[in-house]
């Protein structure tokens, strides 16, 4: 099946994007493929490269930079980051910023959409 | 409609104020209604306070959005419904809604239809994807 999936929350306080990585490694182990990941509202602070957590926590951002490695898309929403100081400067690698135009390709092509957050 | 068309719902559950949930999904919903996509609104839960007419956030120091629902019927938004039990629950009635366009013929103004919950479910059965803000 070909999914998408859509992350609203940030990083640490909220359990969506831990959620989502976790339900989009076990999609993939599965044989199931990736159309692409949506960071939008506060989904948007997930990508930034300036977050440095206790060595013995996981780093959420380079967990979605090396998921992003493998050649899945994962966009953020450019009016979300714009309005909460993300930019291409801050962002991880292999994540873009683009705009709703992509969530809504994703939300046509994927067989399901999947969303985490509140 | 085509069958290639896809059929994609917004379900609208939270508040309107006190997240930014409400504001940013209906950014989505008036970029989406650019693209080839048959889409529907449905208000449910909290959500239906969202279309409550006369909404004031001067004291809260935001820039209200209320106003910006009379332009669905204008960007082609016209499958816009209201779940009838939380319209209920939350002592709404009809005339508690704001209107969402005007009518191209009559110019008579149009409001969110007041839909019974098997109904809601029974469109959610044909969508492609939903998504809830």
């Amino acid at each position: 099946m070909k999914l998408a999936v859509c992350i609203y929350e940030g990083p640490y306080n909220h359990e969506a994007s831990d959620s989502a990585y976790h339900f989009i490694k076990a999609a993939i182990d599965k044989g199931h493929e990736i159309r692409g990941i949506f960071f939008y509202h506060d989904g948007v602070y997930n990508v930034t490269k300036l977050m440095e957590p206790p060595q013995d926590d996981r780093h959420i951002s380079n967990r979605w930079s090396e998921l992003g490695a493998t050649g899945i898309d994962i966009v953020v929403c450019i009016a979300a980051a714009k309005r909460r100081g993300i930019v291409d400067d801050v962002l991880v690698d292999n994540v873009r910023i683009s705009g709703l135009g992509q969530l809504t390709m994703m939300a046509i092509e994927a067989d399901r959409m999947v969303t985490f957050g509140d | 409609m085509s069958e290639d068309i896809k059929k994609i719902m917004f379900t609208v559950r939270n508040a309107p104020h006190g997240t930014i949930y409400v504001y940013e999904g209906l950014e989505v919903k008036l970029i989406m209604a650019a693209y080839d996509a048959d889409i529907s609104v449905v208000f449910m839960d909290d959500g239906v306070y969202a279309l409550k007419q006369g909404q004031n956030t001067d004291e809260l120091g935001i820039k209200g959005f209320e106003k910006t629902y009379g332009v669905f019927v204008d960007y082609e938004i016209e499958n816009v419904y209201v779940d009838r039990k939380s319209m209920e629950d939350r002592g709404m009635t009809v005339d508690d809604l704001l209107v969402i366009g005007e009518d191209e013929d009559t110019e008579e103004p149009i409001k969110p239809k007041v839909i019974d919950s098997s109904e809601i479910a029974a469109m959610m059965a044909e969508q492609h994807n939903i998504m809830s803000f």
